[in-house]
């Protein structure tokens, strides 16, 4: 099968500072990975991780500065905006903000079915509309409503349905739940999940919740200041993570259970900036199993049980919980 | 020794589709030395709550009827004046933006010293107080923090040292409004576990706001269920989460995707929407919604008391 | 918190309603429209032919046969003065609508357009900004004569570094805002993402400062008149009434009253209306401007 989505050595660089003090900031340091037909990858990482560059970067609104993004065989990084205009039939991608991602003076049905007015595609938009809405499960009355009068689960809906109008491909999700109550975030997953099968919609979702990704994703990476430390298939990330960083993460989802027992990694210190990466193991300052060579070498990629993990010394199953040490 | 109690209280917006009643009949309690949670799902009154207590309600917005009892003394008919004076000494507050508490152009050991303004203390005994306030918060070389302006410190530690600004003047009561929800899962943890030290150090009591089930149920005492704008169930947070008796807080624990270690393509929702408070349904304001709906729904609900202490404003509810 | 939130149709009729619930609003309104009704129907109003010379009739004071009276040629004020007011209100509203219109598509460009062509379009609007306009005007008329098109020119080079500027800055705002990336994401043309998306999103502010400033482009107009650099004689305008009075004032001090009088209410109308409008639609500007 081949990749529907494929990123390679992607880097995306930032110049900051005052003119004469700029400097140059590596979001994304040079990640790799791809998206078959049909599949849901997810990109998890804290603020500051460089995801949702990542995820714009694929989608060609940010130039990136090495590295390649082929979609459906075709480079598209080298793309003009005129030349990329065709593919983004085949690849869309959605917001975080519900509300916010829509046009405000927009009514629902007109949005809904924007794609076809941008791509020029001959459709009765009265019925498409319809189909649209009714896929999300919306009835038409919200066709003639204003973002403003939906609610946050409405409003995402909307935004699944301006997603999938032209039956794309592959849809990228930059946080698809953000934003949403409990009760709702499980309709909007659900949703995703029922469109995926029926449309066979690729997905990268990006995200920093790490139960949205149990569900819904079949493979997982993990970031941390641009770079990938974990990937592999969902499931066994989530039965045995191997980087410290996933295995701290995991922990921090506290479970609305006041008589589980919570075996919990802290991390200590903040997220160093990006602009005074750490040298070694860039983890190496938040990591309590951290050791000497960690401080020094910088470990690369390595192949452990089908996924690919970057670390010195990965866990194995029952490593946890971590050694006991007092937060300086 | 109860520091807040909320007795009946009712406030009502008057808009321009009518009348709002966007709390109707809240009752609970924060003892001393507790940690009491509220939680709720956008639109259950949480902030309209917390507006009320502190005297901050929207010019529209007014208590109908009820009392708000803080250390003896009834907020609902104080004059701003007088609750201004409470605020800060006795009564303190950490919201979710902590720049809300941080004057951006001011350093933060200044805006330690100044809220330290009713203390005898000499500056440079203020200072030391706010040195050790930032070492209880784990700010790094806190005596070089002093020094520091707020745009320097990172998102997690802003909201830290927001906290040691509530704290400071050790109040009876920190009302904290989703203070975690803007920080990333690993600080959020932390700041949690900071914020339990702290009360347990201090010995004041806490009424934490929040949407996170589980973040309520890793640090409060008590917990307290809103839905559209009533308390539906109340109780200690091992009673209401380990033995829900009202089905929306039953429903709402199903939706928390951490209790799904099993992976599912099918997660848990409650479908539906919330009622247009404008128009308050006549009986049980979760009828529309309650998959265990009864006729006697109709009518609105009596508070019934599982056990002592735990209440649920349910006919399904039953006394143990 | 709890606002009502409706619909824009309704939301407009509900504001339409609150301005008619302010005094001022209602005031405003009635000057605005009774200025209005006398330029619209200037020809059926008036009795008499606004620039027709009749020596016999000079410097008559106000009576039945001239409500206003009469100036140094013997033309009946009323007459010239409901013709005027159609002179003066043309020229304030084409002259505003062509500064909107102008303004927008610069801020626009500026707004949206690369980094290097926003500083170069800034220059060009603080250049304009930085004369005085009477100076402009003397330019203007030194270069295409005294003339109508002189002031509507005048007027444009006034106001539009100001919308423009306004424009920009929103667009500014707007450029980085989710559902903007959302349409670039989709494919969506500028010309479009400028039309469909952004625009709608930044005129409504700018149209509540125009009809502010509809009044300074009356109090222009008549000021160029008045100093023989805007209509030419003998078109009827309020400045050149202004100025006929002016040489006689001490005699025939009606004939100041007839061109300042209308100046004056006009004015105070559309402040009226524009502030209770601007209170009504943006509560947030309240008190600025």
């Amino acid at each position: 099968m081949t990749a529907i989505l494929e990123v390679k050595y992607l880097e995306v660089t930032f110049r900051v500072g005052p003119m004469m003090r700029r400097q140059d900031l590596l979001g994304v340091a040079g990640v790799s990975f791809d998206v078959n037909p049909g599949e849901t990858f997810a990109l998890v990482g804290e603020s500051g991780s460089g995801k949702t560059t990542l995820a714009r970067a694929v989608n060609g609104l940010q130039p990136i500065s090495a590295g390649s993004v082929t979609f459906q065989g075709q480079r598209v990084d080298t793309l003009s905006v005129r030349e990329m205009k065709p593919l983004r039939r085949d690849m869309a991608m959605m917001f975080q903000d519900p509300v916010g991602s829509l046009s405000p003076r927009m009514k629902v049905g007109d949005l809904v079915t924007e794609a076809f007015r941008i791509h020029r595609v001959e459709a009765d938009l009265q019925s498409e509309t319809e189909r649209l809405l009714s896929l999300v499960g919306l009835t038409m009355d919200f066709a003639e409503r204003f973002p403003h009068q939906l609610s946050g689960g409405q409003a995402r809906r909307v935004g699944v349905a301006r997603a999938i109008a032209l039956n794309p491909k592959l849809v990228i999700a930059d946080e698809p739940t953000a934003g949403l109550d409990v009760s709702v975030q499980g309709e909007v997953l659900n949703l995703l999940g029922e469109l995926r099968e029926r449309l066979g919609l690729a997905m990268l979702i990006i995200t920093h919740n790490l139960h949205v990704v149990h569900h819904v994703a079949d493979r997982m990476a993990v970031m941390y200041l641009g770079r990938f430390v974990e990937t592999g298939p969902t499931e066994e990330v989530f039965s045995a993570p191997a980087h410290p960083y996933t295995a701290a993460l995991l922990s921090a989802n506290p479970e609305p259970d006041p008589d589980k027992a919570q075996d919990r990694i802290t991390l200590p210190s903040e997220v160093p900036s990006l602009l005074a990466r750490p040298e070694g193991c860039e983890f190496h300052t938040r990591c309590p199993w951290a050791k000497d060579k960690c401080r020094k070498v910088v470990p690369d990629a390595t192949a452990i049980n089908g996924r690919r993990v970057a670390c010195h010394y990965p866990l194995d199953e029952g490593a946890r919980p971590p050694p006991k040490k007092e937060p300086s | 020794m109860t520091v807040l109690a909320i007795e009946n209280l009712n406030v009502v917006f008057a808009t321009e589709g009518g009348d709002l009643h966007a709390l109707r009949d809240v009752s609970f309690k924060v003892p001393e030395q507790r940690i009491v949670g509220i939680v709720g799902e956008s639109g259950c009154g949480k902030s309209t709550l917390i507006n009320a207590i502190l005297g901050l309600l929207a010019e529209n917005g007014r208590i109908a009827s009820g009392s708000i009892s803080f250390e003896g003394e009834d907020l609902a008919h104080l004059d701003d004046k007088a609750i201004q004076d409470l605020r800060g000494p006795r009564l303190s507050t950490v919201f979710q933006d902590p720049m809300g508490a941080l004057n951006p152009v001011i350093s933060v050991g200044r805006q330690m010293r100044n809220i330290q303004y009713r203390s005898d203390l000499a500056r440079a005994e203020k200072d030391a107080r706010s040195i050790d306030m930032l070492r209880q918060v784990r700010i790094p070389d806190a005596a070089q923090a002093l020094k520091r302006y707020p745009h320097e410190f990172s998102g997690g530690m802003k909201q830290r040292i927001a906290i040691a600004m509530a704290l400071m003047m050790e109040p009876a009561l920190l009302i904290a409004d989703e203070p975690t929800t803007a920080l990333d899962a690993t600080l959020e943890v932390t700041t949690i576990e900071l914020l339990k030290d702290l009360q347990a150090e201090i010995g004041c009591s806490v009424l934490f706001i929040s949407h996170h089930l589980g973040v309520i149920a890793e640090l409060c005492d008590d917990v307290v269920v809103m839905y559209a704008g009533e308390v539906v169930e109340r109780g200690s947070t091992r009673q209401v989460f380990g033995n829900p008796s009202h089905p929306y807080t039953a429903r709402l624990l199903d939706c928390d995707p951490a209790r799904q270690s099993e992976r599912t393509r099918q997660l848990p929702t409650i479908p539906g929407e919330l009622p247009d408070l404008r128009r308050r349904p006549e009986g049980c304001i979760f009828a529309a919604r309650c998959d265990r709906r009864m006729d006697v729904c109709a009518a609105i609900p009596p508070d019934i008391e599982v056990v002592p202490g735990h209440v649920a404003r349910c006919f399904l509810a039953e006394s143990q | 918190m709890y606002a009502a939130a409706s619909d824009p149709k309704r939301a407009r009729l509900a504001a339409v309603q609150r301005l008619l619930r302010e005094p001022l609003g209602v005031f405003g309104v009635t000057l605005v429209v009774l200025m209005l009704f006398g330029a619209i129907f200037a020809d059926w109003l008036s009795i008499y032919e606004p620039n027709k010379i009749s020596p016999r009739d000079r410097f008559q004071g106000p009576s039945w046969d001239h409500l206003l009276g009469t100036d140094q040629l013997g033309r009946d004020l009323f007459s010239r003065v409901l013709h005027g007011g159609r002179i003066a209100l043309s020229v304030a509203l084409f002259s505003t609508l062509a500064s909107l219109v102008i303004g927008i598509v610069l801020g626009l460009i500026a707004g949206y357009g690369p980094r290097w062509l926003d500083n170069l379009m800034l220059l060009f609007f603080d250049s304009i900004k930085s004369f005085p306009t009477v100076m402009l005007a003397l330019a203007l008329v030194t270069l295409f004569g005294p003339s109508l098109t002189a002031v509507v020119i005048v007027v444009v080079l006034v106001n539009v570094p100001g919308y423009a500027r306004i424009i920009r800055t929103q667009t500014l705002a707007l450029k980085e805002s989710e559902f903007v990336t959302a349409a670039l994401s989709m494919g969506a043309s500028t010309p479009r993402i400028l039309r469909v998306h952004v625009m709608p999103n930044v005129v409504g502010p700018l149209l509540i400062l125009a009809s502010m400033d509809i009044p300074v482009v009356i109090a222009i107009e008549a000021g160029m008149s008045f100093l023989g650099l805007g209509v030419r004689p003998p078109t009827p305008s309020w400045g050149a009434i202004l100025n006929d009075g002016f040489t006689a004032i001490r005699d025939t001090p009606w004939i100041v009253l007839a061109g300042g009088l209308p100046i004056i209410i006009t004015t105070l109308g559309f402040t009226f209306l524009g502030e209770t409008l601007r209170d009504v639609f943006d509560p947030r500007l309240k008190g600025r401007g």
